[in-house]
């Protein structure tokens, strides 16, 4: 008696966590800022409110059932065990529902199909761990790592992730778009399965390397959207965010302009001063090696090696820029790093103090001579 | 052929065989209880080490930021908490109850190959054991979920060979098992118990042995040309080479949708054994119920595409397998409708097994709720690979399926051992685990529409309160299974004291053969058929 009245306050509260469910974000279901997301989040209300609904009724006739033909209240059992019209009934009800669902869940499909007639086109690589991003009608083209706070603190122990704003979910650059039009995304990966998800956005794809997908989105009001990657992807499968700028379409042409410029510049390879060098290095670092060197240079036994004490790294320096260029089988070709990001990035490793190294010298943007002999 | 030597009736010749002494008895035993009670108990501890895999996880997701684990051991974590409680708990024990069960239930001496249904057991410990030597070695363990996913399943390090071929070992068991029971059921039948006449626990067993016979092959094979892409150079996997990594999810998902089907079809047919019994009334709708599980089998070799929703499937691809997996709805709607009227108009009293099967209908309808939800293809492109969906097959695992094999375990105890369990202790297991298995996963399904995705060490702070709600839950979860535990070995020990009856439940010989022989059971059963069968059931 007692224990069916804690039963049915336990039931009577996961229901009211259901019914609530819509004033929060936290509980429910972002509704997002496109017309896809907003046609999802309707058919999720819908489905919710359905189930909602059948499960009022199932769970309310069996706890019925169980507070009322019980046997300590003395209730003789029936010993009916079958009929046929209560089973139709209960066969063809379901069926009219799910047909009921089948019909805007159709046209949901069809209308997040329609990637033709786009306005712009931008290609999403997938990379363990960060994503490149290819705007194939202006050029514009750059990673998109998380950010220096987060990924100092996620992999320093001792940091707090509540002084971070947006922890995890923020990077070096968002993907910048404009409002009001159609926007074709082309996804694909470099090594293994990405998938790329912006919840406001309505929709997430699966990046496979050698393929192609598509997908598209049309935003109406400027805004920054976050989301991340969700196929496992690995170690750092936890750490690759995505930010998504939406902007109105003059201010979207002056930051392309912008970009453009810096992106085409030749790189500058005047001296800096030896703080500079190792400061920058420190970031470039945090980029591109952290992941599998680990921030205090130890690497991870049995995975990726050492960089603290390594003979590679604290020996000649030629064979070094060489080699970080060239790549091996298990490291990618650093190829793309420009010289000067480059010669910050040797001088960091060889000596901080953070990796456990202290060669002594530095090296200047200029100096980086076995250029990689680049077949392209 | 019994017949013909009963007449020249020689003692010496006849006495019956009693188990093995000592040690031996339980390695090279082909007698079906001592299998079963091998499976079972391996599948306990396996809970336990698959149990604690979890709270490793949940403790690490107990607060943002990464406190204990590396996020590699973490992915390891992930992985092997999975194939641990799929293929090393919550199988082993559905095939440690069919063992000991069916036999029982039909009428028959015992399983129909015995010496294949040792190997089948042994086997399935070595491949445990060589999974769970994969922690140790260098690169650890598989870190790509239990999906193996390629490409990056072919990062694994050294554990890779290893993790397959144990992957090879227990499909052979399960094949084993399988082919053990479809034979028993076959050609073992007691005389008058047709195939229409048989415990719902049989037929269910029944159908998810051909769906293991039909799903193994195909898992066994996806790893297998795993195995050749990184060793021998093709490139089934490989686009580089022509291949398609989204063919090995093709592969695996036709395996993979049956095969969560193989770990709740049974569990339906325990709650279908239980809920009648204490319910003092027919199971209502013997017939569809059987239809229905037919009609779940089916279904499930033809929706595998619905975890793949995301891959980037044609939309008219996307559009069958959306229609296909809203139809499952409809059998198991069946189902659970069927179960509640039985419980309608019925006499119920609430033992801890019907308190457990009763929660296992509340909350696996939960589970399959969200499971409709996510049936909708636009809509489970917001749900896939977040907490949503982890939420969703948790609630039909945990709630359901392990529910019932608790619900199994208080039923059928005092059958085993003779004697009752601490009804006391068993309801407070119930309601600790009842209570503390919604604080676990219901939250997640916040976290997950709120946004969070699944596979994650460390997460951005506005999940933060909902993953501690819900690690806390994961705790008292845990640790209240030690009180199954508690209770198992006092009921071997002695229970309460009290003298079970061989009905052990009011009525029940009316409901299943296996309450006409003593508690408890004597080492051989059934050596002559049972006169008559029980009908209540049907």
């Amino acid at each position: 008696m007692k224990k069916t009245k804690q039963l049915l306050a336990c039931l009577v509260l996961m229901a009211l966590g259901l019914g609530t469910a819509h004033a929060d974000y936290t509980l429910n279901l972002v509704q997002g800022v496109t017309q896809l997301s907003h046609e999802v989040y309707d058919l999720h209300m819908l489905i919710l409110w359905i189930c909602v609904f059948i499960g009022i009724g199932v769970f309310g006739t069996m706890f019925y059932s169980i507070f009322h033909h019980r046997k300590s209240k003395g209730h003789q059992a029936a010993s009916f065990h079958e009929n046929t019209t209560v089973e139709i009934i209960w066969t063809i009800i379901p069926t009219l529902i799910l047909v009921g669902m089948a019909i805007p869940a159709t046209k949901a499909l069809m209308d997040l199909d329609k990637v033709q007639e786009s306005d712009m086109s931008i290609k999403v690589t997938g990379k363990q761990w960060y994503w490149d991003y290819e705007y194939l009608d202006s050029g514009v083209h750059f990673e998109s790592h998380l950010d220096e706070a987060s990924e100092k603190v996620h992999r320093l122990k001792d940091g707090d992730p509540r002084t971070v704003a947006n922890y995890l979910l923020n990077v070096d650059k968002p993907l910048v778009i404009p409002t009001k039009k159609k926007i074709r995304f082309l996804f694909t990966a470099a090594d293994v399965i990405h998938s790329w998800w912006v919840p406001d956005l309505g929709w997430k794809k699966d990046a496979n390397p050698g393929f192609i997908n598509e997908a598209w989105t049309s935003i109406e009001n400027p805004g920054t959207y976050r989301g991340q990657c969700t196929e496992l992807c690995g170690r750092d499968h936890g750490f690759m965010p995505i930010v998504v700028v939406a902007m109105e379409q003059d201010r979207y042409d002056a930051w392309v302009k912008e970009t453009l410029e810096k992106q085409n510049q030749a790189t500058d390879l005047s001296d800096e001063s030896r703080s500079v060098l190792m400061a920058k290095g420190e970031s470039v670092y945090l980029k591109n090696c952290v992941a599998c060197h680990q921030i205090d240079g130890k690497g991870i036994d049995g995975w990726y090696p050492a960089l603290s004490g390594s003979a590679k790294v604290t020996g000649n320096m030629d064979q070094l820029i060489g080699f970080i260029q060239a790549g091996t089988s298990k490291m990618p070709a650093f190829r793309k790093l420009p010289d000067d990001e480059l010669a910050e990035l040797i001088t960091y490793i060889r000596n901080a103090p953070e990796l456990g190294n202290n060669v002594g010298d530095e090296i200047q943007p200029d100096k980086i001579t076995p250029k990689w002999d680049d077949d392209e | 052929m019994s017949a013909v030597v009963a007449e020249h009736d020689d003692h010496h010749d006849h006495h019956d065989h009693g188990p093995e002494k000592g040690f031996l008895r339980w390695i090279i035993t082909t007698n079906h209880k001592d299998i079963g009670t091998m499976y079972l108990v391996f599948a306990l501890i396996m809970f336990f080490v698959g149990g604690t895999m979890a709270l490793i996880i949940r403790s690490e997701l107990f607060e943002p930021g990464l406190q204990f684990v590396d996020p590699q051991f973490f992915n390891s974590m992930t992985t092997m908490h999975a194939l641990v409680m799929v293929f090393g708990a919550v199988m082993p024990a559905f095939v440690g109850l069919a063992n000991w069960m069916i036999p029982m239930m039909i009428g028959a001496p015992d399983m129909a190959l015995p010496r294949m249904n040792n190997m089948s057991f042994w086997m399935l410990v070595a491949g445990v054991l060589l999974l769970a030597s994969t922690l140790f070695m260098e690169g650890g363990a598989p870190a790509a979920g239990w999906t193996l996913y390629p490409p990056l399943v072919l990062q694994t390090g050294k554990a890779f060979p290893f993790a397959i071929f144990s992957v090879h070992l227990l499909g052979i068991s399960s094949i084993m098992g399988a082919i053990n029971v479809i034979a028993t059921i076959f050609n073992m039948r007691a005389p008058g118990m047709t195939l229409m006449k048989m415990p719902l626990f049989v037929w269910t067993w029944l159908i998810t042995a051909f769906l293991l016979i039909a799903i193994m092959p195909v898992f066994a094979g996806a790893v297998t040309m795993l195995l050749t892409d990184r060793f021998f150079d093709t490139s089934f996997f490989d686009a580089a080479g022509g291949g398609d990594p989204v063919l090995y999810q093709h592969i695996f998902w036709f395996f993979g949708h049956p095969e969560v089907y193989v770990m709740i079809l049974p569990t339906f047919g325990v709650a279908s054994t239980i809920i009648p019994v204490f319910a003092r009334k027919p199971l209502f709708g013997y017939a569809s119920m059987v239809y229905a599980t037919g009609a779940i089998a089916f279904l499930s070799f033809i929706v595998w595409a619905h975890h793949m929703f995301t891959v980037g499937l044609p939309v008219a691809g996307e559009l069958y397998f959306m229609y296909a997996t809203m139809l499952i709805a409809i059998p198991t709607g069946v189902k659970v409708f069927n179960w509640t009227a039985t419980m309608w108009k019925g006499s119920m009293t609430f033992e801890t097994p019907m308190l457990f099967s009763i929660a296992f209908v509340v909350l696996f309808t939960m589970g399959g709720f969200t499971g409709l939800m996510m049936s909708v293809a636009p809509s489970d492109f917001q749900y896939h690979d977040t907490y949503f969906i982890v939420a969703h097959f948790h609630y039909t695992l945990v709630p359901a399926s392990i529910f019932i094999l608790m619900a199994a375990g208080y039923y059928w105890l005092p059958k085993w051992t003779g004697h009752m369990y601490n009804e006391k202790i068993g309801q407070l297991h119930f309601w600790l685990s009842a209570i503390s298995v919604n604080i676990l996963f219901f939250p997640q399904h916040f976290l997950g529409l709120a946004g969070m995705p699944r596979r994650i060490p460390d997460y951005a702070i506005q999940f933060a309160d909902w993953n501690m709600v819900s690690s806390i839950g994961a705790f008292i979860y845990g640790f209240s299974q030690l009180l199954f535990v508690y209770i198992v070995i006092d009921t071997i020990r002695g229970g309460t004291g009290e003298k079970v009856t061989d009905e052990v439940w009011e009525d029940a010989a009316k409901h299943g053969l296996e309450w006409t022989v003593p508690s408890p059971a004597p080492y051989h059963t059934f050596t002559t058929p049972p006169a008559v069968i029980p009908t209540e059931h049907f």
